[in-house]
């Protein structure tokens, strides 16, 4: 039996076991929506294109799974692009499907026209025009796989509104065979011993692992190496969670500009480097010439791109971490038995250990006035870690990643590569709807969350019970402590004194809004805001001039920080 | 250091712009690109010459393989290979100057694809030098117009060193 482009799309959604897409409505795709009741998809309806893509990543990091995101367009689908860069520069496997004018008119400047395969290009890790129905399942399973597998990245499938109307037969292919697209995922077996043979060695060794060790699955792995050979771990932002956040001997926290002083002390002085699905972004080094300057650098990653771009790295290993960290874990095991890990890197431990005595993660503590890192262990301490953490991008993103204890994969959601104000509370809301037991919540700035405030709708009418804690100090925090700290004060265009009451605008929407002015209502607040079944909007009133510490000033090595 | 890149893809819309992205992205020119299909079907060789410094060219190499559409990608800088590129001059051509040109166009054995009264155009097939060569050669007699198709290049069967 033939059937219309628009129940191919959909049926294929079913197909890859899709059961929710995050979407906007409009003439170009209107044909899908028609079909959408005949399917068993669920569609959660935003209200702007940047919620839609964001709550698809969001679903797609809490699950592990591919995140969908359907929309219009011209306006609709440029509406997507912060998102769909926000995706690729995490590696975060979404599929995008945009709406484009009917084949004739493509290329005329036609209503609503807009080139986006072209404008996606550069920020997805692939993308199609799809030219004929009869290509559109092919191409559907392809964009699945090109998504989550190797490194994944966000792909973005472009419809014109005739390919929507057009029909074909429906069948889908059982495998993808592309001649030009076989990740490596392997890791070359001489160099697993080799890394083997320097870890032995080594008597200060340091993980260090980011996202690709959450995205591939294989933090069993790290945690068995880090444990059974006592070696201590420090994660980038992208990888909190990946190492249990609660395990005070082993776990450092995170390193770079606002990385622990332990972390960084460590990353100086160690003399095995084993970074894990981390890319050495120039947040977490520093200044590159003084990073790690006496270890021997293994760097694991399924992209060979991301070796040897930043940092010189002497022993590249280029696989899927989940393979690499496993086989790394079998040749250590044999090695275990004849070696006295216990005793092994001691005086290491000890060494770190005491540089988190000198300077532990801290902060100055107010007996009146509310610190916004106070707020944070509230929260902590009233969710024990349970919670899925979302942030938006600031201070706020630096002390939730600093003061909650994270110690699941999959459960601190943030914007991390390009560093998106406006991620946290729709990606929140996609996983809300992919885990509706759990408690999500949103840590955000008052700047940061009037970027994406409109999903407050989407989160009333889909019972979506997101948590929004406003760190709220009336500034655009992190700028203005760069001002502060490198620009003399010149506090231009970072004041946002001048707010809507968040708390009318929880209840314009149907949410509940609560107010925190007291240091002593904070927990009580918290706890009454978080039992309820509903969405809310908790604004604290915090501290305005708070700064983010420690902090290695931009460009400066990681042993210049500034501390509290 | 100037570097010959053979590059197969996929022969797809969209394809040549994906790749031309990779350098104008990284600020980095393509000196010349020359792209035509090859024996087998849907597949298209690209012959991209570029200049820049070693890493700035693993770079380009690594992201070129990371192409979903590119098929394989060789730096033939490291390797021993045969470079040609065609040029056609259309040169002044006056009687007092025709027979020098003759000569000029003999020696490197160049072909006369078109003539008129004041005007020869010419084709030569070469390397870089060659192609140096002759441009500079002709360039006396006055070059009225140039069209150069870029590098085309394959490895070379003997390696030898
Ligand atoms: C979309 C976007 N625009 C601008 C920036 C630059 N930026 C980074 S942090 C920041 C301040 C964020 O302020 P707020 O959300 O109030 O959080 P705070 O730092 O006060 O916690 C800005 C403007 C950004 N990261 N994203």
């Amino acid at each position: 039996m033939e059937l219309t482009g628009a129940q191919i799309l959909l049926k294929c959604l079913e197909k890859e076991g899709v059961d929710v897409v995050f979407g906007f409505p409009g003439g170009a795709v209107i044909d899908i929506y028609d079909e959408i009741p005949n399917f068993s998809v669920e569609h959660i309806l935003v209200r702007h294109e940047q919620g839609a893509i964001h709550a698809a990543d969001g679903y797609a990091r809490a699950t592990g799974d591919t995140g969908v995101c359907l929309v219009t367009s011209g306006p609709g689908a440029t509406n997507t692009v912060t998102g769909i860069a926000t995706a690729y520069l995490d590696s975060i496997p979404v599929v995008i499907f945009t709406g484009q004018v009917p084949r004739p008119l493509i290329g005329n400047d036609a209503f609503q026209e807009v080139d986006i395969v072209g404008i996606t290009r550069p920020c997805t890790k692939h993308n199609y025009l799809v030219q004929d129905v009869c290509d559109l399942a092919r191409i559907v399973k392809q964009a699945f796989y090109i998504a989550r597998s190797g490194r994944p990245g966000p792909v973005l499938v472009d419809l014109p509104k005739d390919v929507l109307n057009q029909k074909c037969r429906f069948d889908y292919p059982e495998k993808v065979s592309m001649r030009s697209y076989n990740p490596n995922v392997k890791p070359h077996v001489g160099q697993v011993r080799k890394v083997a043979g320097l870890i032995r060695k080594a008597e200060r060794p340091l993980i260090y692992s980011g996202g690709g060790v959450v995205s591939s699955k294989s933090h069993e792995e790290l945690r068995w190496l880090a444990q059974e050979l006592r070696i201590p771990v420090t994660s980038t932002l992208m990888g909190l969670g990946a190492y249990p956040g609660d395990d005070e001997e082993l776990w450092l926290g995170m390193l770079g500009m606002h990385g622990t002083y332990s972390a960084n002390m460590a990353i100086h002085n160690c003399d095995l480097l084993l970074a894990a699905g981390a890319r050495f972004d120039d947040r977490v080094t520093g200044k590159i010439s003084e990073f790690a300057p006496h270890a021997t650098i293994v760097h694991i990653d399924v992209d060979p791109t991301s070796i040897q771009k930043n940092v010189s790295v002497h022993v590249p290993l280029v696989a899927d971490c989940k393979e690499a960290l496993g086989a790394l874990q079998k040749e250590m095991q044999a090695l275990r038995d004849e070696m006295d890990w216990e005793r092994k890197h001691e005086q290491w431990l000890a060494q770190i250990q005491e540089w988190r005595r000198m300077h532990p993660l801290t902060y100055l503590d107010d007996e009146e006035k509310i610190k916004p890192q106070y707020v944070v262990e509230k929260i902590d301490e009233i969710t024990k870690g349970e919670a899925i953490i979302c942030t938006e991008v600031g201070q706020n993103q630096m002390w939730a990643a600093q003061f909650c204890t994270v110690k699941e994969p999959n459960m601190f959601l943030t914007s991390g590569g390009l560093g998106t104000m406006g991620y946290g509370f729709p990606a929140a809301l996609g996983a809300q709807r992919a885990f509706p037991d759990k408690l999500v919540i949103d840590i955000a700035g008052d700047g940061s969350i009037q970027m994406n405030i409109q999903e407050m709708m989407t989160a009333v009418c889909n019972k979506l019970p997101v948590k929004i804690v406003i760190l709220n100090n009336g500034y655009l925090g992190m700028v203005r402590q760069w001002q502060e700290l490198f620009y003399e004060k010149n506090y231009c265009a970072t004041c946002m004194d001048a707010q809507p009451d968040f708390v009318k605008l929880a209840e314009a929407y149907g949410a509940a809004g609560f107010r925190v002015t007291r240091k002593q209502d904070v927990q009580s607040v918290l706890e009454e805001a978080f039992a309820l079944d509903k969405p809310v909007i908790v604004d604290v009133r915090v501290e305005q001039e708070e700064n983010v510490y420690p902090m290695v000033p931009a460009g400066a090595s990681l042993t210049e920080m500034l501390l509290v | 250091m100037r570097h010959t890149l053979s590059v197969m893809v996929e022969n797809e819309p969209g394809v040549l712009s994906r790749v031309a992205g990779l350098f104008s992205g990284r600020g980095f020119n393509i000196e010349s690109l020359n792209v035509a299909p090859t024996l087998e079907k849907g597949v298209s060789l690209m012959t991209i010459v570029a200049e820049g410094d070693e890493a700035i060219i693993e770079q380009i190499v690594k992201q070129l393989r990371k192409l979903v559409p590119v098929i394989t990608v060789k730096d033939l800088t490291e390797v021993q290979s045969v470079e040609r590129e065609t040029v056609l001059l259309k040169l002044n051509a006056e009687d007092s100057k025709r027979a020098e040109i003759l000569r000029v166009t003999d020696i490197f054995r160049c072909k006369i694809v078109d003539v008129s009264c004041d005007e020869l155009t010419v084709e030569c097939t070469g390397d870089r030098g060659k192609i140096k060569a002759i441009v500079n050669l002709l360039g006396r007699f006055g070059i009225k117009e140039i069209a150069r198709t870029g590098n085309v290049a394959m490895k070379r069967s003997m390696q030898m060193d």
